[in-house]
This record gives structure tokens, sequence and C-alpha cells, in this order.
């Protein structure tokens, strides 16, 4: 555990010494802020819980997006640079390793979650939304957040590139995006299969306010199996 | 310390190192050496815990590396052909990293930190970015993260690859004065460098152990095979090519010289040094120097591995 801390506290500070953690998170907010303008408040009379749906449907997007760019570095560019090297040489467990990696990542993204606050207030402000709406909304980014991030986590653990990493994980992400469409348009039992493997099915009650243990279980599943898979990779690159 | 039965590493069907079998003993300096591509960075690599081997077992410390790699990590030190450094951190930072991933506890960690940092020489550089630092400099915080722990194991891939003159020289001095302290496994291509610092050296040429030994040991071994150095005024063609004509004779190194002349390393069956100061005079070339006494590894080196070719072939 406490190694795991230590390599989260040095991610995270990583992320902040240059300029591309701020970069991310700002351009992430940058897009969040004009989709919700443009799309959230825009169109016909809304009520306030329908604008705070659709800017958490908007926000899990960009976070996915983000978390997908965010997570290419995370074990690729350790091995590019050769400093990955030095966590495999030392008595750090595999997966202590891609935990470490995981949790500041999606510290990072809790960091952008947390700055689109003043949305969700402007929304409070001038309309009438309950805190359990907000708190349900940001529990599901949240978990699209750790879902995204460890997707992307095992994207880069499959790559010493950091662009394949990105493409891997973006194609993961959208497969599971993917998912939610077909499920529109096939027959069961096929219906069922992709509607249960598509995360956007299990993220919309969460924008409606309504927390499911189904829902909540299927984000942890996904990041849980993500992470055990990128452990793995880790492992497996030790015997080749 | 180290205890290696027949350890096998392949990489698909091709296989890197074959069936090597060495024994280190604790304190011991011992040198790795072999073309590159022979198999040294692998054989580093496992004993570090880094890669699993194919075949094999691997003892160090009293450990089975397949059944305590993570006990084994702890007592190891371990500097790759490219230092392990994360650009963005300052000097100390990193050596703090290190040390706490190694398990240094927090009472001890500035005793630590202040100890590697006095060792590699590097007290004016700790609140330093690693970006900013020398190639000279970023091999002695790679050794400083190798040493932070006290590791009873100190390996070290390469540790004078790129570095000058000047550096080459404090490098080897840092080396033996591990000795004693830590046990000491340094790879090297250079044969002057394996020479100069160590007790004893394996010699590994195609993934396959060829000899082990001290110097004297394994120059007594092959008698008869020879290798000297000689320097000739002009870097000419013509006159490497007159050597090149004696039987037997082989020009293995070529370094040009500022002013214009050459140092040649040349290896052979026997003692073929007046065959060649005959062809030399032959052909009209300037002798200034020639030398066997310094090029006694290399003797040894050279026929291990070209008489190696030869039975393959």
């Amino acid at each position: 555990m406490k190694r795991i801390f230590l390599l989260t506290r040095r991610e995270l500070a990583a992320s902040f010494r240059t300029w591309s953690g701020y970069i991310i998170v700002a351009l992430m907010l940058a897009v969040d802020a004009l989709l919700f303008n443009a799309y959230a408040l825009a169109g016909p009379s809304k009520l306030s819980s329908e604008v705070l749906a659709d800017f958490f449907g908007v926000t899990s997007g960009i976070t996915l997006l983000g978390s997908v760019f965010l997570s290419m570095r995370a074990i690729a560019e350790e091995r590019q640079s050769g400093t990955l090297t030095l966590l495999l040489s030392s008595p750090i467990r595999d997966r202590e390793i891609i935990l470490g990696k995981f949790a500041a990542g999606w510290l990072v993204l809790g960091i952008f979650l947390v700055a689109t606050l003043p949305m969700t207030a402007l929304v409070a402000l001038y309309g009438r939304v309950s805190v359990g709406h907000i708190a349900a909304g940001y529990l599901g980014l949240a978990l699209v957040a750790a879902m995204g991030f460890a997707l992307g986590v095992l994207g880069s653990a499959l790559s010493a590139n950091q662009v394949v990493a990105a493409v891997a994980s973006g194609m993961m992400v959208l497969a599971l995006t993917t998912c939610w469409l077909l499920g529109r348009v096939s027959a069961p039992p096929l219906t069922e299969l992709t509607t249960a493997l598509a995360w956007w099915g299990h993220f919309e009650p969460f924008c409606r306010g309504v927390v499911g243990f189904s829902n909540l279980t299927y984000f942890v599943f996904v990041a849980a199996v993500a992470l055990f898979g990128a452990t793995r990779v880790l492992e497996a690159r030790r015997w080749h | 310390m180290i205890s290696v039965e027949g350890l096998s590493k392949y990489y698909g069907e091709r296989a890197a190192i074959r069936e090597l079998t060495f024994q280190i003993a604790s304190g011991e300096i011992v040198g790795f050496l072999g073309l590159n591509g022979a198999g040294k960075s692998t054989t580093l690599r496992i004993l570090s815990c880094v890669l699993m081997p194919t075949e094999g077992s691997v003892t160090i410390d009293g450990l089975n590396l397949a059944e305590a790699p993570h006990e084994i990590r702890k007592r190891i030190g371990f500097l790759p052909d490219a230092p392990p450094l994360y650009d963005d951190m300052r000097v100390c930072d990193y050596l703090r990293f290190a040390a706490a991933l190694r398990g240094v506890e927090d009472a001890r960690m500035r005793a630590a930190v202040d100890h590697a940092v006095s060792r590699t020489g590097i007290g004016d550089y700790r609140n330093v970015r690693i970006a900013h630092l020398s190639h000279g400099f970023r091999q002695r915080v790679g050794i400083a993260q190798a040493l932070v722990h006290r590791p009873k194991l100190v390996i070290l891939d390469e540790p004078t690859g790129g570095l000058d003159p000047v550096q080459i020289k404090e490098m080897r001095e840092f080396i033996r004065g591990l000795k004693g302290e830590h046990t000491v496994l340094v790879s090297s291509h250079m044969l002057s460098e394996v020479s100069q610092i160590c007790d004893r050296c394996l010699i590994i040429h195609q993934g396959t152990l060829l000899a082990q030994g001290s110097e004297q040991q394994l120059a007594a071994e092959l008698g008869g095979a020879t290798a000297f150095q000689l320097e000739l005024a002009t870097n000419s063609d013509a006159w490497i090519a007159a050597i090149a004509s004696v039987p037997g004779v082989t020009v293995t190194e070529r370094t040009p010289l500022s002013d214009g002349g050459v140092t040649l390393v040349c290896a052979s069956d026997g003692d073929s040094r007046p065959a060649v100061v005959r062809a030399l005079v032959a052909a009209g070339a300037d002798l200034l120097r020639l030398d066997r006494s310094a090029a006694r590894l290399e003797s040894v080196f050279v026929a291990l591995t070209t008489g190696k070719r030869e039975e393959r072939s």
C-alpha cells in the first residue's frame, strides 16, 4: 500500500510538474464548458434536472476522451524512456505499479471533475436541483473516469508506443460505446448482451440522479478487469 | 552470492543466452565481457529480476529467483545500459523516490540519500532537475539510485558507455571503490575496462559462456594465441592491408589518432610480430610502436571468439 501511494504521488506530481497536465485538464474544461453552453443550456425550455442530466452526459464523453489521452503515457512512456526498469527491478509488485498509475490518473480526472462544479452550481443557482441528483451524477462521472483510465492503462501496457496505446484504449472505449448503438438496432438475445456491455446504458441512470447497484457494479467490474489485464500484460513482459 | 545453473532465455525461437552456469562469491568484482548482442544485458536483466528466465535456476544471497524475486530485488541495485531517470524530477527527489521504492524507511532516508550522493560526487547537483544534467552526471545519478539502499549486489550494465576519457577513468576508480562493501557485476564490451576493474571475468559470446577466470588464468589457458597493438604514422589502407596479408593475422580494432596516425589491435594464431614487421617494411610503412603485453586480455578474447566463430562455420 505504501508503494502504491509512493508511485501515485510521483505520477501526480509528474502530471503537474510539466505543462501537459494543466493543458489537458484546461482543454477538457474548455470543451466541456463549450458543450455545456451549446448543448445542455441550448434548445427549448428545459427543466433544471434535464439541463443537469445533459451536462453529465456531455461531461462523461469528455471524461472518457480525456482518460484516453491522459493514460497513454502511463506505462508506454516508462517503457520508452527506460524508467520502467527502475520499477521492475525494485521490490514493488506489478499490480502495485498498475494501481499506483491508475490512482494517479483517476485523481487527475477527479481534479477535472471538481473543476466542472461551477457549471453545476450555475444550474443549481438558477434552477431547482437536488443535492442527491448532483451527487449521483458526479458518482457516475467518477466511475466513468475509473473505467476509462483503467482501459487506458491496459492500452498503455500493451504497447511501448504512446500513440498505439492511445489508439488501443480508444478502440476499447469505442467498442463499449458502439454496443449501446448496436443494442438499439439488434434483435434479442443480442440486444440484452450489447446493452449489458454498453457503458452508456449503465451511466444514463446516474445522469437522472438514480444510483443502481448493477450500474455501479458494471463500472467497477470493467475497471477491475482492465487493471487485472494490465497487470497480467506487465507480468507477461517479464517472460518474453 | 550468485549461483547460476543452466540459465537460458529464448525470445521466440531465438536463444539470447544458452545454459549459462557460473558462481560469483561475495565481495567480488566480476566483469561480464562480450561483443554487442552476446547476451550480457539479457543475463544482467535476469539477475536483477527484470526478466524471468526460460530455463535454469538462479540463486542470489541464498534466495531462488523463481520463488522469491521480490525479496531478491531488495538486495540488488541495478543500473541498466540507459540510466532509468525521470527527467522531470530533481536529483535528490529522484533518489528519495528510488530509496523509498526499495524500502528505505523515512528515518534512514536522509542518511541513505546523503551517502549515495557523496559516493557518486553529485553533491553540487542534488537540487538540479535531471533533464538539465550532462551525460556523465546522468550516469552518476543512475549509479546513485543503484546504491541508495546499500544493496549487497550491484549490477552495472555498460556503466562507462558514452563517457569521455576523464569520466571513464573516474568511473573505473569509483567501481573499484565499491569492492568490499558490495558484490559488483559489471558488463562491458571494452576489454581494457574489464581488465582494469575486475577481479575475474566471464566471457560470453553468442549467448554461451566461453570462459571464466582472472585475466592471468585465461591467458595461461590460451597460451598459444596472441594479440598485439601497433601504431602507424599514417592511417593508410595500404599499410593495413599489408598487415592483414600476413597469414593468420586479423586486424580486430582500428582507432584513428588525432595526429593522422592509427592504432591497431591485431590477433594471430601464434607470435606473428616478425612477419608483420617484415610486411610493413616491405610496404614502406612508418611503424611507431609494437606492443604485445598491453593486449593480453584482447588476445584471450579474440582467440576465444574467433575460435568459436570458426567452430560454428
